[in-house]
Formats: C-alpha cells, sequence, structure tokens
C-alpha cells in the first residue's frame, strides 16, 4: 500500500526560521527559499525506533542518577499524540530534556550559577503505547536566563523530540506550564506567531493525572502532520 | 493546551547534547561492515563559522533500496536502521557511517538516484532544516533524478557529497555564498 501524502505546512503554525527576535536565528536561518519536494517513498517512511533502545525506568527521570531522588517539585507529565486527522501515533519514540529544579541542565556550556543536582540527569524517553498515549515522571524545571538580551528568561520549559511514522512528521517542540509570567517576553515562544498555535505547547494541569501525597499532574498533547484527504473522504 | 491544531515546532535549543545523541547514533551500520562508508562534513552558519551545537540526523533505504518500514513496498523485511544522528564536534563536525542506499521510486513511477534524508537541528533553527545527499560518482542517476530536476542547475552542487578516503564528503552551509539546497517538506 502507498501511504498518503502529508499535508503541507500552510505557514501559519511552525515560526520562521528567521525571527530576529532570538538572535541566534539571525546567521543560521537559510536566506534562499526552500525547494518543494514530492513527497517519496524516502518521506513517507520514517524511522522506527526504541524497541529495544528504551526501558520503562527511563521514562522516570527522578530516580535515574545518583542512587538518591532529584531536587524539586515531582510532576507527572503525560498526553497523547495524534495526527491533524485526529489518529493515534502508537509505538513511537519521545525524547526528553530539560534543566533541573534550579533551572541549570547537565551540560558543560551551561554556565548559569545555580546548583546542579547530583540525581538529575534531565533526560528521558519513552515509546507511546497503542493508543499513542505517553507518560513522564519528572520534577518541574526551573526558569534560566539565556543572554539573548537584557534580563532575559526562558520560561520553565521540556524539551521535547517526536519521530511520528514517517520522516514527514518529525517534530521538537517544548512544553510550557500554565500561566507562565515569562510568555510575553519569550521570543522563542512568540517565534510562533499565531496564539491559539502558542496555546498549544502549554500544558494543561491535570487533576485526573495528579497523584494524592505524590505529584502534581500536567496533560500534554501533541498533534503531529496529517495527510491529505483521500479521494474518498472529499466525494460530496 | 490542545485543540487538535498541529503542535508548532521549536528549537532544540544549545543542550540537545544531553537528550539526543545515542552511543551508538552515528553507526547505521556497524564498524566493519562489508560495504560501510564515512559521510563527513561540517556544519556552518552565514558567517562560515562551525556550529558546535547542532545535530544532522539521516534516513535512508538499505542498498537494495528497501526501508525499514512497514510503508515500504513489501513490507518491514530489511533489518537495516535505516536512520542515523550525530551531534556535531566542537569544530562543527558530523559523521554517519552507513552504507549507500539503493534506488527507490519517486514521482511519477521515475527511480530517483541513490540519496539520503538529512534533517539539521540546532541551537537559533526554530525547526529542523531539511536536505538531500546525493552522491557525485551516480552522476547518470542524478542527471534522471526527478527531485534534483526541480532544483536550479546551480545550487545542486550543494546537494551531491564528494568522494573521500574513506567515503563522502557533505558540507552543509545553513546560509551565505554556497548555502545548501534546503525542501520545504
Ligand atoms: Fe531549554
Amino acid at each position: 500500500m502507498t501511504p498518503a501524502v502529508y499535508r503541507r505546512d500552510d505557514g501559519t503554525v511552525h515560526p520562521p526560521l528567521l525571527s530576529p527576535g532570538y538572535r541566534s536565528t539571525i546567521l543560521r536561518a537559510p536566506s534562499q527559499a526552500p525547494v518543494l519536494l514530492p513527497h517519496t517513498l524516502t518521506e513517507l517512511t520514517g524511522p522506527v525506533l526504541g524497541e529495544g533502545r528504551v526501558t520503562a525506568a527511563d521514562a522516570d527521570l527522578t530516580v535515574r542518577a545518583g542512587g538518591g531522588e532529584a531536587q524539586g517539585q515531582r510532576i507527572v507529565v503525560h498526553g497523547r499524540v495524534r495526527d491533524e486527522n485526529g489518529r493515534p501515533v502508537p509505538n513511537s519514540l519521545v525524547e526528553v530534556w530539560q534543566a533541573n529544579a534550579a533551572g541549570r541542565y547537565l551540560h558543560k556550556w551551561d554556565r548559569h550559577d545555580a546548583p546542579l543536582d547530583p540525581n538529575f540527569t534531565g533526560v528521558g524517553r519513552c515509546l507511546t503505547d497503542a493508543s499513542g498515549h505517553y507518560r513522564f515522571v519528572t520534577i518541574k524545571p526551573g526558569a534560566y536566563p539565556w543572554g539573548n538580551h537584557a534580563n532575559a528568561w526562558r520560561p520553565a520549559h521540556i524539551h521535547f523530540s517526536l519521530f511520528g511514522r514517517a520522516f514527514t512528521q518529525r517534530l521538537v517542540t517544548q512544553m510550557y506550564f500554565p500561566d507562565d509570567p515569562l510568555f510575553g517576553y519569550d521570543p522563542i515562544v512568540n517565534s510562533v506567531r499565531d496564539e491559539r498555535a502558542r496555546q498549544r505547547m502549554v500544558a494543561a494541569f491535570d487533576l485526573a493525572a495528579t497523584v494524592d501525597e505524590w505529584a502534581l499532574g500536567f496533560r500534554f498533547d501533541i498533534v503531529l502532520r496529517g495527510t491529505e484527504a483521500t479521494p474518498m473522504e472529499t466525494r460530496p | 493546551m490542545s485543540d487538535g491544531g498541529l503542535t508548532p515546532s521549536q528549537t532544540v535549543g544549545p543542550y540537545l547534547a544531553i537528550g539526543l545523541p545515542w552511543p551508538d547514533g552515528p553507526h547505521v551500520v556497524p564498524e566493519g561492515s562489508p560495504g560501510a562508508v564515512w559521510i563527513r562534513g561540517t556544519v556552518r552558519d552565514g558567517n562560515g563559522a562551525p556550529l558546535p551545537d547542532a545535530l544532522v540526523e539521516t534516513w535512508q533505504a538499505d542498498p537494495a533500496g528497501h526501508f525499514d518500514h512497514p510503508d515500504d513496498p513489501g513490507g518491514r523485511h530489511t533489518e537495516f536502521r535505516g536512520f542515523g544522528r550525530c551531534p556535531t564536534d566542537d569544530g562543527g563536525g558530523y559523521a554517519i557511517l552507513t552504507r549507500k542506499p539503493g534506488r527507490v521510486p519517486g514521482p511519477g513511477g521515475v527511480e530517483q538516484a541513490p540519496h539520503i534524508a538529512v534533517s539539521v537541528l540546532a541551537r537559533g533553527l526554530l525547526n529542523r532544516v531539511v536536505t538531500r545527499i546525493y552522491f557525485a560518482d551516480e552522476a547518470a542517476a542524478n542527471a534522471a533524478d526527478p527531485v534534483l530536476a526541480g532544483v536550479p542547475a546551480d545550487r545542486r552542487a550543494t546537494l551531491i557529497a564528494r568522494p573521500i578516503d574513506d567515503g563522502y564528503r557533505f558540507d552543509i552551509r545553513l546560509q551565505g555564498d554556497d548555502e545548501t539546497v534546503f525542501f520545504a517538506l
């Protein structure tokens, strides 16, 4: 079976590569218009990864390193991965990485004067289940300064990487937390021009996922590219 | 909060190296595999400065032209992982050990020249950029390739990997003179 072709980006959701408020885009955004690529078998397939690469422990970021528990507010982050047609994306690799509760990454270049946590690496991965659902246990990351402009602070966020089932669906994004006062000042959040699209990057507090006496729950549903409607579906 | 619409892309940021690289990421095939070649290159910005904080990901068919994917005609029958990922080093360099892909079907039933799909992710890239690696020693196939035919002739050379001692060289220039051709997917 030849899979249907994927919907083209209409330019209203993803940020423009050149977004000068985020200074690093100025020398890194291509200046030439991209060439339209037909969706061939190369683009309609993609890496099917994870089996044998992910263990259940990889979804709990609070207990991995050091033997002790990570510092900070324990949270559950979960959601469903679907495509624009509403179909779940099952058995698909989800990778996350984040700063610790103090806003510091375990990375040689992170010079933020905030403590490292010997019990927190900030890295997790899991596979979506048959209904496209994923779930991580982690701690709420801190905001951190990033030097883009005077007094520039990133709103608290978790980096997400998704593969979907085709090369066309690959997505890297960031999950934010509700009501962050830094949203209005962050050029990376605001590189997404459409307010409704920005809201899709903000997790919702989820009482149902909150574990009594243990951890707050947040829900972050992710939508990857869908396919074009088939002729059958467009028939009047 | 989700409204069913597409989730926007955001940059990987400067600290992607804690989350995305795998120890075996650059090895699409194990070292010493028959026919294995290195694809090496440097990722540079609009000033020609190397990017020490980028990630190059590759996706390709096996040497017989099959993808390790259920939608491949014939189903998922190759053991060839097809996927490589390598973070750039302090000099902007990346290297992927793989085998040259076979030919796969293209638009209108025209066979495509051997090629590798590439995503580049980096701090300062709010979305991945997508390009393709073709091979200089496939001149006849390249001349008939339906995707290359859609690329302005004077920019096609940016998509052609050149033979080197242990494989091929494919440099990526994000911006400026000799800017790599990127594709709208
Ligand atoms: Fe970050």
